[in-house]
């Protein structure tokens, strides 16, 4: 079995359908990630056109429901979820000085599952009709055929099939941070990013399995005629919001947090000083995963639980602004009396403070019972939302974007064209979303497809979506960017911004191994540190050896395709298909049990002179 | 049983399954795995609570549920649990061939126990409780059908690992590998516990 221990270089689009290496991974993360914001934005600037004019017929009834399902649907699921596991991928095993994750194989598997689980979904547009009970699929207008066409059963398996996947991947990024950081990197001197990544793996681990168990039910119900969620069966509607917010609120903490470790990695370095209150953002951080699980009742004020619940859940969740506001002081004193460099990832960051505390005045806002029982449902909680979502994940993971752009690629992004794309976005997103809340208190509801004229909801409507239309222009100058700095765009050095944290330290994209040696950390902002003891580079902790690397394996797409059939069976009620299906997946699961993987060594003459310690 | 030293092998370190980094990994991981699945039962232990009483006019659970069968099956489960650790004793010693006897042991404990719910699910049918009849129905047969695919998957878990042990030996590679089958084989017999306890004990008496 020699031949396995020597690389076998694979080349074109066989190397990304087969590789374990996290870096392209993450890369494909970003990409998948991306098309789905492109598919989800069209469908919300399609919303917003049905919605610029009263009695307007554009696209109404049903079509209208299926565009809300699937945007919202497509936005939280396979945008912001994938585009966080895309950073983490890229980033975080460079931040604590580890060569890999502690399980490649699992990584592109939870990869691939997420993608054939987005693709699924969106095949239901060409089946028949997509979902359109809404992203949160209240039961039991969702779990009941009789109700919705096949577009449900889409959802219900789409997000079974890529939620398994956020679970491995969550497990696989708790194993990584906990046992392969780099030696002196403890957790108390882990970048604030890869912390976040730590407590939202944690929170998927706990948050993803009632969600699992939801969907399941939802499933039975639909294809077995089960009774969970059908009254007349005596089965129980609230248990689907139970289980669905257990997960739900959670999710928007998953979603969040990690914008919050972008901010405090980018503010500090573009601000030239460490991170005020770290130990604080750690304890925040923290806090605020936590919290997260205990406050899922304030989605549900109206279903009628009771006052004690209601205040009770009420004021857990106004305890949430606490450990948040922490995270909002300590970023404005970092900027505070510091040299601030304004990079379009810097004023993202900046963009974003406002924006953040706006959506959190407003969470605070329908924390209080009794003032829900005005908001529920109506476009107030639409402004809430995107301004906590979009202010937030959104401005995150552009601001990410331009931050690791060189790193991942090796290109910079072009400045003047992300400074556009910055001002597009940021007003467009006020212009669109600051008159929802007002419409809200003037009586529009959610999740409607039209308005009469002259009810005081024209003009508001009507500057929504002109905002909308800035939000789209700014999207493309950010492609515009993406595909002309691909060409053309300057090559970026190891450490372009004056960074604080590891991954500055090695060249820009890193080296499929990371590093040759792994470093010896000697303190919080480890490649800091070293520069100002004087040092260029990192010391090694160990002797310059051969490396170790996993080998690629066409496995976990195959396995993932398994269950993509699989759903077909299901959702067609042809069992035959929906076996063969499994079949493929547990065969697959077979072979990798019983095959041993040796994977493959790099010699030290393989890697470049620069990583050798051969300095030019 | 195992004369002293007898098949001792010093080769082996004393906790092969953490001897490496990828055991460790697998180690840590499969403990995190657990917690997530301790949650996925949680909820269908709290879906079986809330609709346990909606029997509607079907049979409940007083009706139903033959108290000596399902202790049986208990008493088979336990006695699983304790044979998968005679099974890492064995591994710990490096004694491949007694691993090998008290993980088959295990499996055929595992496959009797599957027997003897396939056996009870059919005679509940056969006395009206279909998966449909009432929310109970959906709720019982979900939660305590969960277990038992998680019990045929361990069974096939385990005969896989057996399948190549001979080849394969015990070392640091595959020590992980069957200490977290035996672990993965120890919870599902704990969610066992709970399900006689608030399925069955309290179906009769609570
Ligand atoms: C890019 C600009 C965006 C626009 C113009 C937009 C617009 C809309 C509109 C018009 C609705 C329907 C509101 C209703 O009638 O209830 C909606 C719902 C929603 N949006 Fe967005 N949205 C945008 C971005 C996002 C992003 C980035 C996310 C999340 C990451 C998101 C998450 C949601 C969710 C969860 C819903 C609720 C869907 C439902 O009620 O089932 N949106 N959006
Ligand atoms: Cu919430």
């Amino acid at each position: 079995m020699s031949h396995s221990l020597s690389i076998n270089k694979r080349t074109g689009i066989w190397d990304w359908l087969t590789t374990v290496d996290h870096k392209k991974i993450g890369i494909m993360y970003l990409a998948a990630a991306g098309l789905f914001f492109v598919i989800g934005g069209i469908e919300a600037f399609l919303m917003r056109l049905q919605l610029m004019y009263p009695n307007n017929d554009l696209f109404v009834g049903s079509t209208f429901n299926q565009l809300m399902t699937m945007h919202g649907t497509t936005m939280i699921f396979f945008v912001a979820m994938p585009a966080i596991f895309g950073f983490m991928n890229a980033v975080v095993p460079l931040q604590i000085g580890a060569r890999d994750v502690a399980f490649p194989f699992l990584n592109s598997l939870g990869f691939w599952l997420f993608f054939l689980g987005g693709i699924l979904l969106n095949v239901s547009w060409f089946a028949g009709g997509a979902p359109e009970g809404g992203w949160t699929a209240y039961a039991p207008l969702s779990s009941s055929s009789l109700y919705t066409g096949t577009g449900l059963d889409y959802y219900v398996l789409g997000l079974q099939i890529s939620g398994a996947g956020s679970l491995m991947g969550g497990i696989n990024f708790l194993v990584t941070i906990i046992n392969m950081r780099a030696p002196g990197m403890t957790f108390m001197r882990m970048p604030l990013f890869t912390w976040t990544s730590f407590v939202i793996s944690a929170l998927i681990l706990f948050a993803f399995p009632p969600l699992t168990v939801g969907l399941f039910l939802m499933f039975f119900d639909r294809l077995f005629d089960a009774n969970f969620f059908d009254p007349t069966g005596g089965g129980n509607v609230v248990i689907w919001e139970h289980l669905f917010w257990i997960f739900g609120h959670p999710e928007v903490y998953i979603l969040v947090l990690p914008a919050f470790g972008i901010f405090s990695e980018v503010i500090p370095t573009f601000s030239k000083k460490r991170l005020f209150g770290y130990h604080s953002m750690v304890f925040a951080t923290v806090l605020i995963g936590f919290l997260g699980f205990m406050v899922w009742v304030h989605h549900m004020f109206t279903v009628g639980l009771g006052p004690l619940a209601n205040s009770i859940f009420a004021v857990a969740t106004m305890a949430i602004a606490v450990p948040t506001g922490i995270k909002i002081f300590n970023w404005l004193f970092t900027l505070w009396g510091g040299q601030i460099r304004f990079t379009t990832a810097n004023i993202f960051a900046l963009g974003f403070i406002p924006s953040f505390v706006m959506g959190g005045v407003t969470g605070v806002m329908l924390a209080m019972a009794p003032a829900d029982f005005q908001f529920q449902d109506s476009y107030f909680v639409v402004a809430h939302f995107h301004y906590v979502i979009l202010g937030g994940t959104v401005f995150g993971l552009f601001a990410g974007l331009y931050y690791w752009w060189p790193k991942i690629f090796g290109r910079m992004l072009n400045e003047t064209l992300g400074k556009w794309h910055f001002w597009l976005f940021f007003i467009g997103f006020h212009i669109t979303f600051f008159p929802q809340h007002l419409l809200g208190v003037w009586g529009m509801p959610r999740r409607v497809f039209t308005y009469l004229p002259n009810q005081g909801l024209d003009t508001g409507n009507f500057i929504s979506t002109v905002g909308a239309f800035f939000m789209g222009a700014a999207v493309i100058v950010f492609l515009f960017n993406v595909i002309w700095t691909t060409k053309r765009g300057e090559r970026a050095v190891n450490d372009p911004w004056d960074g604080r944290s590891l991954e500055w330290s090695i060249s820009s994209p890193a080296p499929e191994y990371n590093f040759a040696q792994i470093p010896q950390i000697r303190g919080l902002d480890a490649y800091w540190v070293e520069k100002m003891a004087g040092n260029k580079e990192m010391k090694p902790s160990e002797p310059l050896g051969e490396i170790h690397m996993p080998s690629p394996s066409i496995l976990p797409l195959i396995m993932s395709l398994g269950l993509f059939i699989s759903s077909f069976g299901f959702i067609y009620h042809n069992y035959y298909i929906a076996g063969a299906g499994l079949l493929i997946t547990f065969a697959c699961m077979f072979i990798r049990s019983i095959k041993d993987d040796h994977g493959y060594h790099i010699k030290p003459d393989e890697m470049s002179e620069r990583d050798r310690g051969i300095t030019a | 049983m195992i004369g002293i030293g007898e098949h001792v092998k010093s080769t082996l370190p004393p906790e092969p399954e953490k001897a490496t980094l990828e055991g460790k990994n697998k180690f840590l991981a499969f403990w995190f795995f657990l917690g997530g699945e301790t949650v996925l039962f949680g909820s269908l232990f709290a879906v079986f609570l809330a609709l346990r009483s909606q029997t509607l006019s079907g049979p409940g659970a007083e009706d139903l549920f033959r108290l000596p069968v399902v202790f049986l099956a208990t008493i088979i489960l336990l006695t699983s649990s304790m044979t998968s650790v005679l099974a890492i004793m064995a591994m710990h010693r490096n004694d491949l061939r007694m691993m090998q006897i008290w993980f088959l042991v295990t499996v055929v404990l595992g496959l009797a126990f599957l027997g003897l719910e396939v056996y009870e699910f059919a005679e509940y049918l056969n006395e009206g409780l279909g998966y449909t009849t009432s929310a109970f129905a959906s709720a019982f047969y979900t939660l305590v059908g969960f277990h038992g695919a998680h019990v045929l998957f361990g069974v096939l878990w385990i005969s896989t690992l057996l399948l190549k042990s001979k080849q394969k030996g015990i070392n640091v590679v595959t020590a992980p590998k069957y200490f977290v089958a035996s672990l993965y084989w120890h919870f599902v017999d704990v969610v066992w516990v709970f399900i006689f306890t608030v399925v069955y004990l309290m179906g009769k008496v609570g």
